[in-house]
């Protein structure tokens, strides 16, 4: 094999960019790099290109293009997003109910809104990662809560939330819903269940450099920052970024029928040998209302970083959620609600032009890779 | 018959394989306490038990949350697991 041969497994929120996203991005470089905030011809070309973008994000997300707004990144869209809805309903509460698998981003903003008096209320969930609905219901149903989150479907282990009837409990009790759709927006059917939705041009592989959040007109929002032009994020996007992240998304919905059961039989495929062929594994999440593209499982026994490295060594680009990969030395909070093993975690997230070949190999070193940092751990006749 | 297996400072995945070594030579149904630092060790004794078929009796701080930070300080906890059989 190849030694230069690089096989990248780790296209959550960091896909490879995809060719029409470059492609449009150098497009607009060469035709919209001024101002479009400015009247002359270069930057009303400039917001031509902007209010493209915005206007094929809006058709992608099933809403209008005036609910469209571009943000810096998809952390930044979360933030906002949080902070001018929780504000926008001070009179209702200050309360926030929120899924114990959010992101991170969600679960800091969260904190930062809600005083001492009105901590976030964490909702748990199953076995599998899906929230629990009863205590969601419960939990947004409580007087005082200004806002709740709940992500589409879970980036570190795939699994999909109950959006439809989570919304309905939260319509009911007459709570903004926030839907955080970075993991799935590109990968799996766009959801209608929300007010608030964000998604990652990052994930579908967009430029780096801009983060969407969509917000119906009838949700109310207030902002604690100074007045813009660009009311959400002030100082606006860059236009190329933009203009390459909704023609990236138009090219993966335009092929995501193809490419959705291509992904879901190599993680079908993926789930059965690792599950066969590594001894004292944990496979996480459901297996089957998820995510096309994502797996994750852990290995008893085994340091995660010495996991992580060994593979790369190998030509193979993993992410995991162990707490010795982390900066903060913490475990993956997904895994941890979950009641998952947190050591020896492999996250996967299959680009979408992964090789069969390549999926195969990679079980087919796995074994011995796990064996291998078994055996350096003395962890061997457990 | 109970055994006890000091795990303070060892990072993960040490303290499960601790355990599991002290599980693989007891016999079935000893209680065996494993006093833990690491964070992700609240996640992964469950977990590891779960797989085994052990079971997890109890989870306590060694200390009172007051205590000088420390080997026996508030970091510090117990977990005690049944093994199986």
């Amino acid at each position: 094999m190849n030694p230069t041969h690089r096989v990248f497994l780790d296209a959550g929120s960091g896909a490879p960019l995809h060719p029409a996203a470059r492609e449009a991005y150098d497009a607009a470089l060469a035709e919209g790099w001024a101002d479009p905030r400015r009247l002359h011809t270069e930057g009303r070309r400039a917001r031509l290109l902007l209010d493209g973008a915005r206007e094929a994000l809006a058709s992608a997300l099933g809403c209008r293009t005036e609910e469209v707004h571009l943000a810096p990144s998809h952390t930044a869209a979360l933030h906002t997003a949080v902070v001018a809805l929780h504000r926008g309903r001070r009179r209702a509460g200050a309360g926030v109910v929120l899924s114990a698998v959010e992101r991170a981003a969600l679960h800091a903003v969260a904190a930062h809104v809600t005083d001492t008096h009105a901590a976030p209320v964490v909702v748990p969930v199953d076995r599998v990662g899906r929230v629990d609905l009863g205590a969601w219901s419960a939990a947004v149903g409580v007087p005082g809560v200004a806002l709740a989150a709940l992500q589409h479907a879970n980036g570190e282990v795939g699994t999909v939330q109950p959006l439809d009837a989570a919304h309905e409990a939260a319509a009911a009790a007459g709570v903004p819903l926030l839907v955080d759709a970075g993991a799935s927006v590109g990968h799996h059917p766009v959801p209608s269940a929300w007010d608030a939705l964000a998604a990652d041009p990052r994930d579908w592989g967009g430029p780096a450099g801009v983060g969407v959040l969509a917000v119906r007109s009838r949700v109310r929002a207030s902002a604690p920052w100074p007045e813009d032009e660009d009311p959400w994020f002030p100082g606006g996007v860059s236009v190329p970024a933009a203009f390459g992240a909704a023609a990236a998304l138009r090219a993966v919905l335009a092929d995501r029928q193809a490419t959705a059961p291509r992904q879901s039989a190599l993680v079908a495929r993926l789930r059965e040998r690792v599950a066969r062929e590594v001894p004292d594994v944990d496979v996480v999440g459901d297996p089957g209302d998820r995510l096309p593209h994502v797996l994750t499982f852990s290995c008893l026994y085994v340091d995660g970083e010495a996991l992580v490295t060994e593979l790369d060594r190998r030509g193979f680009a993993v992410g995991s959620g162990s707490a010795c990969t982390s900066r903060t030395l913490e475990p993956s909070h997904v895994l941890a609600a979950m009641g998952a093993l947190t050591h020896g975690n492999v996250r996967l997230a299959l680009p979408r032009d992964v090789l069969e070949a390549d999926v195969e190999r990679f079980c087919d070193e796995l074994p011995d890779v796990v064996a291998s940092v078994r055996r350096m751990a003395g962890a061997v006749g457990l | 018959m109970s055994v006890v297996v000091d795990a303070r400072g060892l990072r993960c995945p040490l303290p499960v394989i601790r355990l599991a070594a002290a599980a693989r030579d007891a016999a079935p149904g000893t209680d065996i306490t494993v006093i833990w630092t690491d964070p992700a060790a609240r996640h992964d004794i469950p977990a590891w038990a779960r797989m085994r078929g052990h079971e997890v009796r109890a989870t306590a701080p060694l200390a009172p949350p007051d205590a000088a930070p420390g080997p026996d300080g508030p970091d510090a906890f117990a977990t005690t697991v049944r093994t199986a059989g």
